[in-house]
């Protein structure tokens, strides 16, 4: 196992060789990037299929994909956007890379498990796609895997399709564990002299949260796999009650479906959030940087993060308000869901009170920021809808639920990922990304988003259902829905290309970009405050940082610079010294 | 400041969006009116919160963009507003949640002079059962299955004897009568849902769902699944039809009830009609949830004039559907698929007798039509 | 830690001094981390197997459910898991004190028992399939052989550790290390025969 050094004094010796380097590599920087690369490479796996689906759904006539590939397609979408996408590009990506430097820690803790993790990882996603491969093809059951259609005949890639798919998830999961083990333990134990939780910068409160739940939650996945694996080939009737499938009678007695959607919500919906507070968290330093202005309510706002974390192991069973539970329970889990709103709805005030009296500058992730505020607002606020059971109640399983989470966990979520690639990117590489090619990116992303989802809602409320591959002949659907569902196929389209945008963006300015030096965003956070960079192996050079504020010190009155550094000491401990701000005196 | 009139004219065009398009609720058909109240009392408080905080952020953005020398106030929190915020949060919420807690405690109570209607769910059709005079539905289930009796009732419970099944056909439901829709699944979790009347439910092999509606308008509606449940989830469908009470008795008084189909079927054992062997063969192996007789398109290719008829394979070859190529598709589904078709359906075994009247029955359905 | 920001010196420019700084623990250390990251591993094990036994009690519920006879042999694994786990407790003790000679007694007693124990739960499974009760047979079985697989699956982890803290202290290794690293098969070995006697409980008390 790697030692991590335990002395300031002793810098990292760098690794020489490529390989080492590069490819097992136990440096939390390049794991990140490893991390990163995957889960977007995977990721534009994801939007292919998006774009074949929507072109399907747009223009059936095209009959470009038949309705057993239709259904793979969309499984495998969404559990690659929620699972091998999101969260593996929030954790093992942003939260290898930032956490330890974030903290002022020369690395995550246990580099060989943190290694070890993303090849744990890369192993899952390629059992994910080799089940493109398998006889049948991969599990057409959608991203929830409900028994017993995802076992049973009529489901495309019931046999191998859905084993690789399990095989595929436990992977993941051990990958996730031994990432949440490193990022937990690193933001308990690593943090420098003078960084104590209440000074952390709001993306490693999230992050940090996050992973502690994704400690919690994968299990139920885990468990649920497991059983649902038994199921499939031994036998066992965990969830599979007697039923005749096909004409044939399968060999279970008993089993409870139900089961099975109670353990994986219980894993799903601390999932949304799994993606949500690494977002929150991001998203608050992209505002209270680009803003010049401290974010406002910190302490509220991690006390939200904390809060939300609990409670949303309290509220899973609001996916299952018509499933066929007890009637009873829809009581409990409406107002459970409903007050998460109330932390939820405190970040997006401080978010947006932030704003006010501050010193904005519009540069592309701010751009990214402003999306994710305004994305987020409707997803959330149409949550509202689905939270309260008996509005949920029509709603259920229509294009208003794909509406809801596309907005609030998909596009939401993602533009903060790529807010925070523009905004990062130069501490990781040293360069800028083309402010041009961004700014374009950012529009026809965010309003195609936008005219893609927003109008959605509205077929949902009028009752169109999801997961359909095709709505031939429906009287209640008018002909002016099938030309708006074209529309969105065109949207949806637009969007998928531009990503090439950020792509060639992305590859393009790290070789070329324009140089950045080492805080092009004048920002107060430790990552910032690097000796190099991009950081070298070990982060800090000699000496460990030394933190003697919280990250948001910008334009404090009296400062003629707008932002102090969490490095630069107070003139001297105790506050009558601070008094000298006041009096307009600059800082060194 | 691009942004900002973006974001003024996203909040305006949402706004007039709302109002002006098309796709609103479908015209109420139950009496769950409470419900659509509830999602236009969602609507309004969502909506005002979405129209402030946005135009919040456009003047924000407006007033306090970058500029030569700007300062931003230093200003970590402000524990009045806050207070003051969560206080409104709070309110909109309770609104929000105390009327809909309300509609949903009648939504669990179902009024004790509710008719009892099973629906019966399999992939991918839905059959239906009313109780018949004694008004309670017989015991059934799906080990129960066989020919004759394809929802499964119970031979032996005498409640069952005058429940009437009704298979391939659209649910018949009396006006202005709340009904007790019981939900039962043969395979996979289906869906019920008719748009018009709002409250749906999911159909859970192993147990029994249910959910209650007082239809209000006669009328034919269409019924989908809701619940992925496999490749033609998309098109599992039928209709409901709601009817002026005393046509709905009348109608009801003239199906044959189970007791006497059982009778029925008890006078002529083993039909020695092999045609007539192999319709019911084909209906209770659940051939015909995907291969339909009349010509329309399901998951698999329609049997109507299939026999003898030139078919295109997916690999471009074409094949004469003659008795070989039948029996072997139905052995080996995957051998030989045809074109425009996803090879999903399993293998079956059947023996020497079923497979001569299933080859019948599909035999009979191009005759006839040369015959027409 | 509190909901607002410190308005004590509200003449302060800036927020939140640096009044905990002091009480800063140094750089991490080895062998406080290796305990703090088992500590946190323990919580998605716990998870685990709580969440295993939520689903056993719900399946419970459903009508086809029969009692499992436990066969006799669970009894003697408890009894070897119990004795295994005090072995690495004694090993545990030994090394805080550095008696090396009572360290290798106590690991190769703990080990040879948890061996042991794995063993007699192979001969509960075969018990158990011989009596015609196989894994499909009934939801109780199917839970018997999951929980019991899924517990054996951790203990055999564990026994790799072990082997390598035996390597370690047969090597000679630095007495801080040793004792580290028995320290944490210790822990983790007090946590399996929690766990166990939590599956046991279950199974045997609320079948």
């Amino acid at each position: 196992m790697a030692y991590v050094p335990s002395a300031d004094a002793h810098a990292h010796d760098e690794p020489q060789s490529f390989v080492t380097k590069y490819i097992w590599s136990q440096d939390h920087k390049v794991i990140a990037i490893q991390y990163s690369l995957t889960a977007i490479a995977v990721g534009v796996v994801a939007l292919v299929l998006s774009g074949l689906m929507r072109i399907q759904l747009g223009m059936p006539e095209t009959d470009l994909v038949d309705a057993s590939a239709y259904y793979q397609f969309m499984t495998l979408h969404g559990m690659i956007m929620v699972v091998y996408l999101l969260t593996a590009l929030f954790l093992g990506g942003f939260g290898n890379y930032l956490i330890p430097l974030m903290v002022g820690a020369r690395d995550m803790v246990f580099p060989y498990v943190n290694m070890l993790s993303y090849w744990f990882y890369l192993l899952s996603v390629l059992v994910l796609m080799a089940s493109f491969f398998v006889p049948g093809g991969p599990t057409g059951a959608g991203w929830t895997l409900y028994p017993p259609q995802a076992i049973t005949g009529g489901t495309p890639g019931a046999g191998w399709g859905i084993l690789t798919m399990l095989v595929s998830l436990a992977i993941f999961i051990v990958a996730a564990t031994m990432g949440g083990l490193n990022y937990v333990t690193t933001v308990l134990q690593a943090r420098t002299r003078g960084m104590t939780l209440m000074r952390m910068p709001l993306t490693v409160w999230g992050i940090f949260i996050a992973s502690i739940m994704a400690l919690l939650a994968f299990p139920a996945l885990l468990v649920a796999a497991i059983m649902m694996f038994l199921d499939a080939t031994l036998g066992t009737s965990f969830f599979m009650p007697a039923i005749i499938a096909m004409g044939r009678e399968m060999p279970h007695e008993g089993g409870s479906p139900l089961l099975f959607q109670h353990l994986f919500w219980f894993f799903g919906h601390p999932e949304v959030y799994i993606v949500a507070l690494p977002a929150f968290g991001l998203v608050s330093d992209l505002i209270s940087t680009h803003a010049r202005k401290n974010i406002f309510g910190y302490h509220m706002m991690v006390w939200a993060i904390v809060i939300i974390g609990v409670l949303s192991f309290f509220v899973w069973a609001h996916h299952m308000y018509v499933s066929g539970m007890n009637l009873a329970f829809g009581f409990f889990f409406a107002i459970s869901t409903l007050v998460i709103a109330v932390p939820t709805a405190i970040k997006v005030y401080n978010w947006i009170l932030t704003l006010w009296q501050a010193d904005i500058h519009l540069t592309v992730p701010m751009l990214f920021a402003m999306g994710f505020l305004v994305t987020f607002v409707v997803g959330g606020l149409t949550g509202l809808f689905l939270g309260n059971v008996v509005v949920d109640i029509p709603l259920a399983d229509t294009y208003f639920v794909v509406a809801h989470f596309h907005m609030v966990m998909g596009v939401a979520p993602i533009l903060v990922v790529f807010g925070a690639i523009y905004h990062w990117f130069p501490k990781v590489t040293g360069r800028m990304m083309n402010d041009t090619l961004g700014q374009l990116h950012f529009w026809i992303t965010f309003l195609g988003t936008y005219a893609i989802f927003f109008p959605m809602h509205y077929l949902g409320v009028m009752g169109m259902p999801r997961r359909y591959y095709a709505y031939e002949d429906y009287a209640f659907i008018p002909q002016s829905a099938h030309d708006l569902n074209t529309f969105i196929t065109y949207a949806a389209l637009a969007v998928g290309v531009a990503q090439a945008l950020f792509l060639y963006n992305m590859f393009w300015s790290a070789f070329y970009g324009r140089p950045s030096g080492g805080n092009p965003w004048r920002a107060t956070s430790l990552e910032w405050q690097t000796p190099d960079t991009p950081p070298k192996h070990g982060n800090w050079g000699e000496k460990l940082p030394e933190v003697h504020r919280w990250a948001y010190d910008y334009n404090v009155p009296g400062v003629e610079q707008d932002f102090i550094p969490q490095t630069e000491p107070r003139p001297d401990s105790g506050p009558p010294h601070d008094r000298q701000h006041h009096a307009g005196e600059g800082r060194s | 400041m691009i942004l900002a009139v973006v974001l003024i004219v996203i909040v305006v065009g949402s706004v007039v969006f709302h109002f002006l398009n098309p796709w609103m609720l479908t015209e109420l058909a139950s009496h769950w009116g409470s419900m659509d109240a509830m999602l236009h009392i969602s609507f309004l408080i969502t909506g005002i919160v979405f129209v402030a905080v946005t135009l919040f952020m456009a003047v924000a953005i407006i007033r306090y963009r970058h500029r030569e020398g700007q300062r931003a106030r230093f200003q970590p929190d402000n524990r009045k507003l806050e207070w003051w915020l969560i206080s409104a949060t709070t309110v909109g919420i309770v609104a929000l949640l105390a009327p809909g807690l309300v509609v949903y405690s009648d939504f669990t109570r179902v009024p004790s002079n509710a008719m009892e209607v099973e629906v019966f769910g399999e992939q991918w059709r839905y059959s239906y059962r009313y109780p018949g005079p004694d008004g309670v539905l017989g015991y059934a289930d799906i080990r129960h299955i066989g020919a004759g009796n394809p929802l499964g009732l119970d031979p032996t419970d005498p409640m069952a004897m005058d429940d009437v099944v009704v298979h391939d056909d659209v649910l018949r439901l009396p006006v202005d009568r709340p009904v007790r829709m019981m939900l039962r699944s043969k395979d996979v979790l289906h869906g019920f849902f008719v748009p018009q009347f709002r409250a749906k439910m999911d159909m859970v092999p192993g147990m029994v769902t249910h959910f209650w509606f007082t239809p209000t308008r006669t009328g034919r509606f269409e019924v989908l699944c809701t619940q992925h449940c496999g490749l033609a989830h998309y098109n599992m469908r039928s209709h409901v039809e709601v009817m002026e009470q005393d046509e709905f008795d009348a109608w009801l008084r003239e199906q044959e009830t189970f007791g006497q189909s059982l009778a029925a079927a008890d006078n002529d054992e083993a039909p020695d009609d092999l045609v007539a062997m192999g319709r019911s063969l084909a209906d209770s192996e659940g051939c015909l949830a995907c291969h339909s007789v009349d010509g329309s398109r399901r998951v698999g290719p329609t049997w109507l004039n299939l026999y003898g008829s030139e078919v295109t394979l997916a690999d471009g070859s074409t094949v004469t559907a003659d008795e070989p190529y039948l029996r072997r598709s139905i052995q080996e589904p995957g051998a030989q698929v045809t074109a425009g078709f996803s090879p999903v359906m399993p293998a079956y075994s059947f023996d020497q007798d079923e497979m001569e009247a299933l080859l019948a029955y599909i035999r009979s359905l191009s005759e006839d039509a040369d015959q027409e | 830690m509190s909901f607002w920001v410190d308005r004590s010196h509200p003449e302060r420019g800036t927020i939140e001094p640096s009044r905990t700084g002091d009480r800063w623990p140094g750089p991490p250390e080895r062998p406080k981390l290796a305990m703090r990251g088992l500590l946190v591993l323990l919580v998605p094990l716990t998870s685990l197997f709580g969440l295993l036994i939520s689903a056993y009690l719900m399946r419970r519920h459903m009508g086809d459910w029969q009692p499992l006879p436990l066969p006799w042999q669970v009894w003697l694994s408890t009894v070897l898991l119990v004795l295994s786990s005090a072995g690495f407790e004694w090993a545990r003790r030994a090394a805080a004190v550095g008696w090396v000679d009572d360290v290798r007694r106590g690991l190769l007693a703990a080990g040879l028992l948890a061996l042991a124990f794995l063993g007699s739960q192979l001969w509960a499974w075969q018990q158990l399939q011989q009596a015609g009760l196989a894994v499909a047979t009934s939801p109780s079985n199917s839970f018997f052989f999951l929980m019991t697989g899924l517990h054996a699956l951790h203990l055999v982890a564990g026994l790799a550790a072990w082997f390598r803290t035996r390597s370690v202290v047969a090597g000679k290794a630095d007495p801080a290390a040793v004792q580290s690293m028995v320290q944490l098969c210790a822990w983790y070995w007090h946590f399996l025969l929690v766990v166990w006697l939590a599956l046991f409980g279950v199974l045997l008390f609320v079948a």
